[in-house]
């Protein structure tokens, strides 16, 4: 049902694919890429990388940026971000918007399995000197608290009622609860919680796969970091965001768990089986979709906005372990360490907001699948205190490498609806780093680098090796000469708890 | 079990892909279960001690085969289990199957990585050229 024929399809589409061919595309300026429309596109695709990165890019992605481009009621274009990869039915990077009056969908494939997997970072008062005799037991004493890995359960159960409360109020729940403070809400995304959640969309399947689950790290990607600020590139917004040179933060990263992949894999079949009924035809099955002003397209925005409240209630429950951790180790003779949340930004979603589209102010379904929401000065759902500077976007590198703090511009409003990367992209296949490294090995070079590595697996850790990322500096930097994002400081880990 | 039976992972940029492959297209379910069985943890690890009937149905083969996985995914996930053995029936898009097991046990098994979700990504499940079934998509861990 493809659309088209690739111009370059591998001649095995199970290897990976080939290298993009950049005949492909227009370059419409310096770090944008444009596809235009053939075939059943409505609108052009738009990719957003240095001339490097996107000769390195996987030409799966042109393959679906172009099928995104192909979903009834896409606004503008569809996008791609500098660490834009193969993923499923949207390239991994990938960002679209949809008009609900002009039979726009929202897509389970669009937001994918992790519902709201995210990052936030804890600003921590201490100091490089403050860890460096305490780095060992810190590691220790965080590794104890945060459950990670399969099979690892959190010490929360939660009833049925309670369930419902928790797919409601996200971190807000999790704070009247007592796990963080009420100055944490300011700092997250919808001040803490989705509005629109539904928890009787949700099944009962999800919400008992999400039973032993809460306040766990997961696995994968997914972990804990306790980094070290070694540069800042805008000391004005740095300064407003509370870093500089040489401050110790922490870094979450992590998603809605089971009660997350639950609901992406059930609406996902769903909305394949009801396609033909919906009139949609989809260029490739993973792109399932739904009108939004349909039956279905409303159920799955209530269980999607349920499971993005359970992100954000596990992050503010991991939070409050983390804590736990520092005020045991710290509160005698440094009290100032109180980690107040500098942000928490999500990944994986669908999200309705306001965008200006030839002129003129729309409501529009913003899917971010591998994306960061990334709004610009002066947005009315950004904190007073940080108004002036922009969104905080934060970036995670790969396990004993950088990651980066960035704030959202104004021209980044204007570009891809205020948006930007997410992180570095895998640069090889979980198998070939099985291959290359031994998971013991690579725990003892991150050590000899003064970075401690905890984890359950070292087959894990194996697969998450450094190597096995691409470099997240290049995509950092193309994404903010691209105007997606500015580039604020840049951190790196001394402790990592891998899941 | 035929000798035509085995599994495989085959690459995705950002995750993993399960193969199996059969004499039958039930035995290409089964090896595509012990695929996703060897993401976490090599088989041969996970004793086969208790047994959980498991059943699914969907429109087509594929859809089936991305359900069947999923049913072992949400097993594994809510009562804390690897499987290691599996005997799948087919009738028609329907499926009915036997998985045996044992719980997780962090210290022994040191579980590599959680899975989320079979995907419809590089979804197949064909009969081959030289007969043999194959029944294949990429997991997302």
């Amino acid at each position: 049902m493809l659309g088209f024929v690739p111009h370059r399809q591998p001649t095995n589409h199970l290897m990976k694919g080939l290298h993009m061919d950049l005949a492909l595309f227009e370059r419409v300026s310096e770090h944008e890429w444009c596809i235009k429309p053939f075939g059943k596109m409505r609108v052009p695709g738009v990719i957003f990388a240095s001339e490097a990165l996107l000769r390195e890019m996987d030409a799966k992605v042109y393959e679906q940026v172009a099928n995104v481009a192909m979903l009834p009621g896409i606004v503008g274009a569809s996008f791609a971000m500098p660490d834009a990869h193969w993923g499923y039915g949207f390239p991994i990077g990938g960002v679209a918007a949809f008009d609900a009056d002009a039979g726009g969908v929202v897509s389970a494939g669009g937001v994918g399995f992790d519902i709201s997997c995210g990052v936030r970072t804890l600003l921590t008062g201490l100091r490089v000197e403050d860890i460096d005799k305490v780095k060992a037991r810190l590691a220790e004493a965080l590794y104890r608290a945060i459950p990670a890995g399969m099979g690892s359960t959190g010490a929360i159960r939660l009833d049925a009622t309670e369930m419902d409360r928790m797919l409601k109020g996200g971190a807000r729940w999790a704070v009247e609860r007592g796990f963080g403070s009420e100055a944490d809400l300011a700092r997250i995304e919808e001040g803490g919680c989705m509005k629109g959640a539904d928890p009787a969309q949700v099944s009962e399947q999800a919400k008992k796969r999400q039973r032993d689950e809460m306040g766990t790290l997961g696995s994968g990607n997914h972990y804990l970091e306790i980094q070290q600020v070694t540069d800042v590139y805008a000391p004005d917004i740095a300064a407003t965001f509370g870093v500089k040179v040489g401050d110790i933060v922490v870094s979450i990263h992590c998603g809605s768990r089971g009660l997350g992949h639950q609901i992406g894999t059930e609406f996902l079949k769903r909305m394949v089986i009801a396609a033909p009924g919906h009139g949609i035809e989809l260029p490739d099955r993973e792109l399932a979709c739904a009108p939004i002003d349909s039956p279905l397209g409303k159920e799955y925005l209530g269980a999607m906005r349920a499971a993005i409240n359970c992100a954000l209630a596990n992050r503010q429950i991991l939070t409050h372990l983390t804590r736990e951790v520092f005020a045991q180790i710290f509160d005698k003779h440094l009290p100032q360490a109180r980690l107040p949340l500098l942000y928490d930004v999500s990944h994986n979603t669908c999200k309705v907001e306001e965008h200006e589209v030839d002129g003129r102010i729309k409501k529009l379904y913003v899917h971010r699948k591998g994306a960061t929401r990334a709004f610009g000065p002066g947005h009315p759902d950004l904190p007073k205190e940080l108004r002036d500077a922009g969104q905080p976007v934060l970036i995670g590198g790969s396990m004993g490498t950088s990651s980066y703090i960035l704030a959202g511009t104004e021209q980044g409003m204007g570009i891809a609806f205020g948006s930007a990367c997410h992180g570095a992209g895998r640069a090889m296949s979980r198998h070939q780093a099985l291959r290359n490294w031994n998971g013991s090995r690579v725990v003892d070079d991150l050590a000899g680098h003064g970075i401690l590595i905890r984890s359950p697996s070292m087959r894990g850790v194996a697969e998450e090796a450094p190597g096995a990322y691409k470099e997240v500096g290049a995509v950092v930097d193309a994404a903010d000469q691209a105007g997606l994002a500015r580039k604020v400081a840049r951190v790196v880990p001394l402790v990592c708890i891998k899941g | 079990m035929t000798t035509a039976a085995r599994w495989e992972h085959f690459p995705h940029q950002a995750d993993i892909g399960v193969r199996g492959l059969g004499a039958t297209l039930a035995e290409a379910f089964e090896q595509a279960a012990l695929a996703l069985t060897a993401v976490i943890i090599d088989p041969a690890e996970v004793a086969p001690k208790e047994m959980l009937r498991i059943s699914c149905e969907a429109p087509d083969a594929e859809l089936l085969l991305a359900d069947w996985l999923n049913k072992l995914i949400y097993e594994m996930a809510t009562r804390n289990m690897l499987f290691s053995r599996f005997e799948v029936q087919l009738d028609g898009n329907s499926l009915s199957a036997q998985a045996w097991g044992e719980t997780i046990d962090v210290a022994r098994h040191r579980p590599a990585v959680e899975v989320k979700g079979a995907t419809y990504t590089a979804l197949k499940v064909a009969q081959q050229p030289d007969n043999t079934w194959l029944a294949q998509c990429v997991v997302d861990v």
